[in-house]
């Protein structure tokens, strides 16, 4: 029994559970993956709307962790038939909205406008999970994003802490707000 | 194939009772052939994935489709992942059939899960061998606490335990080493809960098979906090077949260690009333063998043990060797868990750690001791840690962006968790079965498994949440919630029974050595042969019953009554 684990479903108490990553949407249709697939344009989104989340600024950014690609693969092989239509339907929608609200495709707006359009999915997608019921593509993309971006080695390594072998423990060592925190427990 | 075919001792399964089987009679001198029926696993050579960092998995870490796909009971839980895959039978090849769900985790490799193991080391109290007999439930267990005392103290010595000496009568005190530290929160909730509950009721270091202090005569160095063992450890510093027994056995030179042999039945000479040896099929030729020994010992886990018997002399007795009792396949128990809390601590942002801890604390039982008499018999005991948050917390009110990435880089606030492990009392009606209609890749009938909770285990859940919630809310932990997850036999991964000690031929199936009543020079040591529980993780027992049975079995070799 890993104890570690069990920890994990105690603090669950974010949001959505993660998606992809428990057996509860998998009931229904676990038929082999990598029947849809992403295009390269669809990989470019990806990390434009993941660098907008976690912009390189004077530590590394999703872009430089290849965030859009991790997610590509995740959704590929880790996701439902049915999380993957709401995930791929979910990057047209994106588009569509973007091209709705400011006539260009998400790639054209400038930061200020990402990062608006971004926080408004954001909003949306928390008010749906709330709701309950299936999951919100934004939702997907984000859960994603800092799974892929904090799990990668310039994530783990440059943004938080990583020491392979750390050869001892210590319980009570001094903390001052700013230091990074651990990537692992 | 060897040229000769004959043994003093023939070991089946190499976990952590096998393992401990083969050592303790390779080095009183027997020749052993050590079966698995899994492929072999080299110590350090074969851990392929010890170093990995998570980026290295495509997945980082997560199961895919696919995984979830060939594992249908596996996916149920956290135990299918990307870092463990290839460590787990294979269900396609190895069904078993679910009359009522049953999540079965099975290591079928050299090490079995003594690789996979959760490494938490207690000892059974007094109490829990005496609990039986003083509730009128099953049946008495053949031995005491004094008996296994003395081989508590040898396994442990020998496994290496990190603990702390805490003079608890509900949980024996052994030959520790220095203990994993608590961390400063952890610390600070033990003080108050000593202090609320008088110190009836007390948080301590967890007991685990993680050295502390390097073992050079096995070869181990001591833990390094990489908090990775599930992995296989490089360093040998937690308690494995592959980094402490095999090695023991290997280098007596009398060990022979056969991987791919799965065993069908137990070779059973009714003129002697003894086993003659075991059939084996390997599983790379599907070739068919007999070796015959002296004695044999089933070491096969808990479940496969039994199904061994019960394919075995079923020209005799119907139902298999050691059926006579009618005991054979009933009696299982788990340890059932999935019932905690959590929140948060505060006051403490100025503290962390360092090191990533492969244990955490413990609270042992402190329910229906004494003179206490709750609405269900036995007890629980929590397993659980403090950590800050990571960067997997919940921000919602920072949006997207470079303050959210600012924020997740430095750790979030301390969190404590614990979970209840409740002992499972042992139904006759709980059993496993042949189904004969089922087969698996080599033909063979597979196990049904026919488990449940009852009543008892149903109201000790109730006090395992409101007990959770009252402990963490005494510690001084804010925001404190606990939920019932809900649980399934099988998934505590601890199965225990369907070949009970005890002291009497008609209703248990071994004696107070572990010998099969039927067949007295055949030993089951691993957790078949539990006649209770406890509340505790069994690992530990299963060892110090083992060593106990090997040195009994070669007494009574040498003494010509095998």
């Amino acid at each position: 029994m890993e104890r570690r684990e069990l920890l994990k479903m105690i603090a669950a108490a974010t949001g959505a559970a993660m998606i992809g990553g428990t057996a509860l949407l998998s009931g229904c249709a676990t038929q082999t993956a990598n029947t849809r697939q992403f295009s390269a344009a669809d990989i470019a989104l990806l990390d434009e709307v993941a660098e907008t989340m976690l912009p390189r600024t004077d530590t590394p950014g999703a872009k430089d962790a290849k965030v859009g690609e991790f997610i590509a693969t995740f959704v590929s092989d880790c996701y439902t038939e049915q999380e993957q239509a709401i995930f791929h339907a979910g990057l047209q929608t994106l588009e569509s909205l973007s091209r709705a609200s400011h006539q260009r495709s998400f790639a054209e707006l400038n930061q200020a406008e990402r990062e608006a359009f971004v926080n408004k999915l954001d909003a949306e997608a928390r008010a749906a999970a709330a709701q309950g019921g299936a999951p919100h593509y934004f939702t997907m993309i984000k859960q994603l994003t800092l799974f892929g971006f904090f799990t990668s080695e310039p994530g783990a390594t440059q943004v938080l802490r990583h020491i392979a072998i750390p050869g001892r423990y210590e319980g009570c060592a001094p903390y001052t707000p700013g230091e990074r925190g651990w990537a692992f427990r | 194939m060897s040229k000769s075919n004959h043994y003093d001792a023939i070991v089946v399964g190499s976990g952590i009772s096998g393992g401990w089987a083969a050592k303790e009679l390779c080095e009183k001198g027997l020749k052993v052939l050590l079966l698995e029926r899994g492929r072999n696993i080299e110590h350090v050579k074969d851990y392929v994935n010890a170093t990995k960092e998570v980026w290295d998995y495509p997945h980082r870490g997560r199961p895919t489709q696919e995984m979830k796909d060939k594992h249908p009971v596996l996916q149920r839980d956290f135990v299918l992942n990307e870092e463990t895959q290839g460590m787990w039978a294979n269900e396609q090849e190895n069904p078993y059939v679910e009359k009522k769900r049953f999540d079965w985790y099975r290591g079928y490799h050299v090490g079995g899960r003594s690789l996979l193991w959760g490494r938490q080391s207690y000892r059974l109290s007094p109490q829990d061998f005496e609990a039986n007999l003083r509730e009128g439930i099953a049946v008495d267990w053949p031995i005491r606490y004094e008996d296994m005392a003395p081989w508590y103290d040898y396994v442990e010595r020998y496994a290496g335990i990190a603990g702390t000496r805490e003079g608890l009568a509900q949980l024996p005190d052994g030959e520790f080493q220095p203990p994993i530290p608590l961390n400063c929160v952890e610390e600070s909730v033990a003080a108050r809960i000593k202090k609320a509950y008088n110190g009836s009721r007390v948080l301590i270091h967890s007991r685990t098979a993680n050295i502390t202090q390097p073992m050079p005569g096995q070869g181990r160095v001591n833990c390094q906090f990489r908090n990775k063992c599930w992995l296989g450890c490089p360093f040998g510093a937690y308690f494995s077949t592959q980094s402490s027994t095999l090695p023991a056995a290997m280098k007596t030179g009398n060990l022979t260690l056969r991987p791919h042999s799965i065993v069908t039945q137990v070779l059973y000479d009714k003129d002697k009333k003894r086993a003659r040896g075991v059939e084996v099929i390997d599983t790379e030729t599907n070739q068919t063998y007999e070796f015959t020994a002296k004695i044999v010992f089933l070491n096969a886990s808990a479940f496969n043990s039994t199904w061994i018997l019960m394919n075995s002399a079923r020209d005799i007795w119907q139902d298999g060797l050691g059926s006579s009792s009618g005991e054979l396949g009933h009696n299982v128990m788990d340890h059932h868990f999935r019932v905690g809390a959590g929140g948060l601590v505060e006051g403490f942002d100025d503290k962390y750690y360092y090191g990533r801890r492969p244990a955490g604390f413990y609270i042992p039982r402190f329910r229906n001791l004494g003179d206490e008499k709750r609405n269900y018999l036995r007890g629980f005991g929590y397993q659980g840690a403090a950590n800050r948050e990571g960067w997997d917390r919940n921000i919602a009110e920072l949006g997207v962006g470079a303050g959210l990435k600012q924020a997740l880089s430095q750790p979030g606030p301390w969190t404590i968790g614990m979970v209840a492990f409740g002992e499972m009392l042992p139904y006759h009606e709980n059993r496993i079965y042949l189904d004969h209609k089922v087969k698996d890749k080599w033909g063979l009938p597979v196990l049904a498994m026919d488990v449940e909770i009852r009543d008892n285990e149903k109201a000790m859940r109730k006090d395992m949440l409101q007990d959770a919630l009252e402990l963490l809310e005494a510690g001084g932990v804010k925001h404190v919630n606990g939920s019932d997850w809900g649980y399934a036999p099988g998934m505590g991964i601890h199965e225990m029974g369907t070949a009970r000690m005890g002291r009497d031929p008609k209703t248990s199936v071994l004696n107070a050595f572990n010998q099969v009543w039927d067949a007295p020079n055949v030993f089951v040591t691993d957790g078949a042969c539990m006649t209770s529980a406890s509340c505790v993780n069994p690992s530990l027992t299963y060892m110090a019953l083992t060593a106990r049975a090997a040195d009994h079995a070669v007494k009574e070799l040498q003494k010509g009554n095998l």
